[in-house]
């Protein structure tokens, strides 16, 4: 059975200027054992999607008015709020970006590992301290014994991400969904934590789903890839294959913008123009404004997610030309 | 820590010296404490004379301060008007005004802060815009206002309580002057933690704690409150000092014979010796107030730490 599915799901925000859908419609599904990389600018629905299978949307203003989000085949969607709890954390754990925002800073990170323990399985106060240690030794914090004791804010970036996936990895959940993991860190350090966090997922066995806007950390670990735009996957696909042939302009654009030392001295690519406001996205397929290859089709009609090969798809009109292209 | 706190009591040498100095060249500078003590009466010149010379008001200001100081440093205040020693006054006088402050401190703390998580927590609501409204109200009306009005209502129409406090002035009796000292501050601390929640609410490290799968209210207790209690903590701990010169008011509509009763008979009978020692005392009640705030900081918080 599949770990975790999303299928059709949307998400609206109710804001001042009216009704903002966020997420138009996404499905996307992991295995155990897999990395799925969701790719996207912000704004573009990838950390929204995450929030709602995790359970953490503000509702209100946060509304998901249409879709499923069935984890072992149930949905969760469906549950009370009580099951749904007793998920998170447990069977789904989250990594979030900024460790050092995301970790209480009046309480010491031993506390904060074995709260997890306390709440989730009753271990005493003791014990759950125990279990805190080891889970610090177990992603390489050194001298773990001695600094169970400490704030968030007396270790460095690097290990107070370790703790985060520390605190992710207590329960051995199924699912761990990273949101940038390591976008607030040095480019070493980053290296290093998603070494860890590949390692980790291996010898767990767990599925992933890591969202991110950074291509060289998607090209190591995902096996596959979901490239979001406007609150919809517009391309997805296994992670060489994307590489090679990108099916969709937005994927190829940014494909094209990562500065490479073979093309050094010449102008590096950038996709012209912003990414859309949610509250106005524009008609037709989102990206038309910005797309070089847009045509009048393009503005009136909204692309499908197309299947365009074994395990691929593309929301592009003119996805062959698109591969073609790359592909020449 | 411990150079921070020695640090922080020298500091307030200055600060103490600098009040009492104040205070007393106020009290000595209005009106004749000779004359004073005779009431209606003129004083015979030659007794008058005398009475200066032996309380140093023949004196420059500033020798019978450092005379009046080195005096209170060896513990003798002076006398009251009743020729009793003022010391005798305060010790009936500081532990029913200190009893009487716990008491609207402990109000602030319960009340107010419960009522500034659920308002924090549900802005926008009902519920919210009801204590807001109602906090707005208390804060708006003076204290003698309130606290007369109580007392006719609770005391005097239905009778649930006696209308004034029996000179012992047990714990019991000081419940409804404690709240309506409390009112207004409690109305600060509720707008103060409503916001602070407010704010930390959508805080990274709450959404963390949401995401861990805790449950809602150890995510308010554990996670949210005590990194929101922090300017609340400051400003209960400026607010015992004030509530205890506060005190003055409340204590005269219920008859508490506390600080505030005797600071007044001391005021309205031009007694120095008394106004000055029980002002005293309370400068140093409100330094040491300060000092404990600055204390409590560096537990909420640890990212706060003094060297």
């Amino acid at each position: 059975m599949t770990l975790l599915e999303v299928r059709d799901l949307h998400v609206d925000f109710k804001t001042r200027d009216g009704l903002v859908k966020a997420v138009n419609g996404v499905n996307y599904s992991v295995e155990a054992g897999e990395t799925l990389a969701v790719l996207g600018e912000s704004g573009s629905g990838k950390s929204v999607t995450a929030q709602a299978i995790m359970g953490i949307l503000d509702m209100p203003p946060g509304r998901i008015p249409q879709g499923e989000i069935l984890f072992h085949g149930n949905d969760m969607l469906a549950m009370s709020k009580e099951e749904r709890r007793k998920i998170r954390g447990a069977k789904i754990a989250m990594i979030f970006q900024d460790a050092l925002s995301s970790l209480n800073p009046v309480l010491t990170v031993g506390y904060q590992l074995a709260e997890m323990f306390r709440v989730h399985q009753g271990l005493r106060r003791k014990e759950a301290k125990a279990k805190a240690v080891e889970l610090m030794e177990r992603v390489k914090i050194p001298a773990a014994k001695a600094r169970v004791n400490d704030y968030p804010h007396q270790f460095s970036g690097g290990m107070r991400q370790r703790i985060m996936i520390a605190m992710a990895l207590a329960l051995e959940p199924d699912l761990i969904i990273a949101d940038e993991p390591t976008t607030a860190l040095d480019v070493t350090v980053q290296a290093q934590v998603m070494e860890l966090l590949a390692d980790l997922q291996r010898e767990y066995n767990m599925g992933l789903i890591l969202i991110t806007h950074d291509l060289g950390v998607v090209a190591d670990v995902a096996d596959k890839i979901a490239v979001m735009y406007a609150g919809r996957i517009v391309e997805t696909a296994p992670v060489k294959e994307l590489y090679r042939t990108p099916a969709h302009p937005y994927t190829k654009g940014l494909l094209d913008s990562i500065p490479r030392l073979d093309r050094k001295g010449q102008e590096l690519y950038a996709i012209k123009g912003l990414p859309p406001n949610m509250a106005t996205v524009p008609g037709g397929c989102a990206f038309h404004p910005r797309c070089p290859a847009a045509r009048d089709v393009c503005r009136t009609e909204l692309p499908p997610l197309a299947e365009v090969g074994d395990g691929r798809g593309s929301a592009c009109h003119f996805w062959k030309e698109t591969i073609d292209d790359r592909a020449a | 820590m411990g150079r921070y706190v020695i640090r922080r009591l020298l500091q307030m040498i200055p600060v103490f010296i600098g009040t009492t100095f104040l205070i007393f060249v106020m009290v000595y500078a209005v009106g004749d404490p000779v004359n004073a003590m005779f009431g209606e009466r003129a004083p015979d010149p030659a007794t008058a004379e005398q009475l200066r010379a032996e309380f140093n008001l023949d004196k420059p200001v500033w020798q019978q301060y450092v005379l009046y100081m080195g005096k209170i440093f060896s513990g003798d205040f002076g006398n009251a008007f009743n020729g009793r020693p003022v010391t005798e006054l305060m010790a009936t006088a500081f532990p029913i005004t200190i009893r009487l402050t716990l008491l609207a401190v402990v109000f602030e703390i319960i009340v107010g802060i419960v009522l500034g998580v659920i308002t924090g927590l549900r802005r926008g609501r009902p519920v919210d815009s009801g204590v807001l409204m109602m906090t707005l109200v208390v804060i708006s009306v003076p204290t003698f206002v309130t606290g007369t009005l109580a007392q006719y209502l609770l005391g005097v129409k239905w009778g649930w309580i006696a209308p004034a406090v029996s000179p012992a002035a047990p714990a019991g009796e000081l419940l409804l002057p404690a709240l309506v000292l409390a009112l207004v501050s409690l109305a600060y601390v509720t707008r103060l933690t409503r916001t602070s929640i407010a704010e930390n609410a959508r805080a990274d490290y709450v959404r963390t704690a949401v995401a861990k799968g805790l449950s809602r209210g150890r995510v308010t207790v554990r996670h949210l409150l005590r990194n929101s209690l922090i300017p609340v903590v400051t400003f209960l701990g400026t607010d015992v000092g004030n509530l205890m010169a506060g005190a003055l008011v409340t204590e005269r509509i219920f008859n508490i014979q506390g600080v505030g009763f005797q600071l007044w008979q001391g005021i309205v009978r031009q007694n120095s010796p008394t106004v000055v020692g029980f002002v005293t005392i309370l400068v140093i009640v409100f330094l040491l107030a300060n000092l404990l705030v600055d204390l409590l900081y560096a537990v909420l918080d640890p990212r706060i730490r003094y060297a």
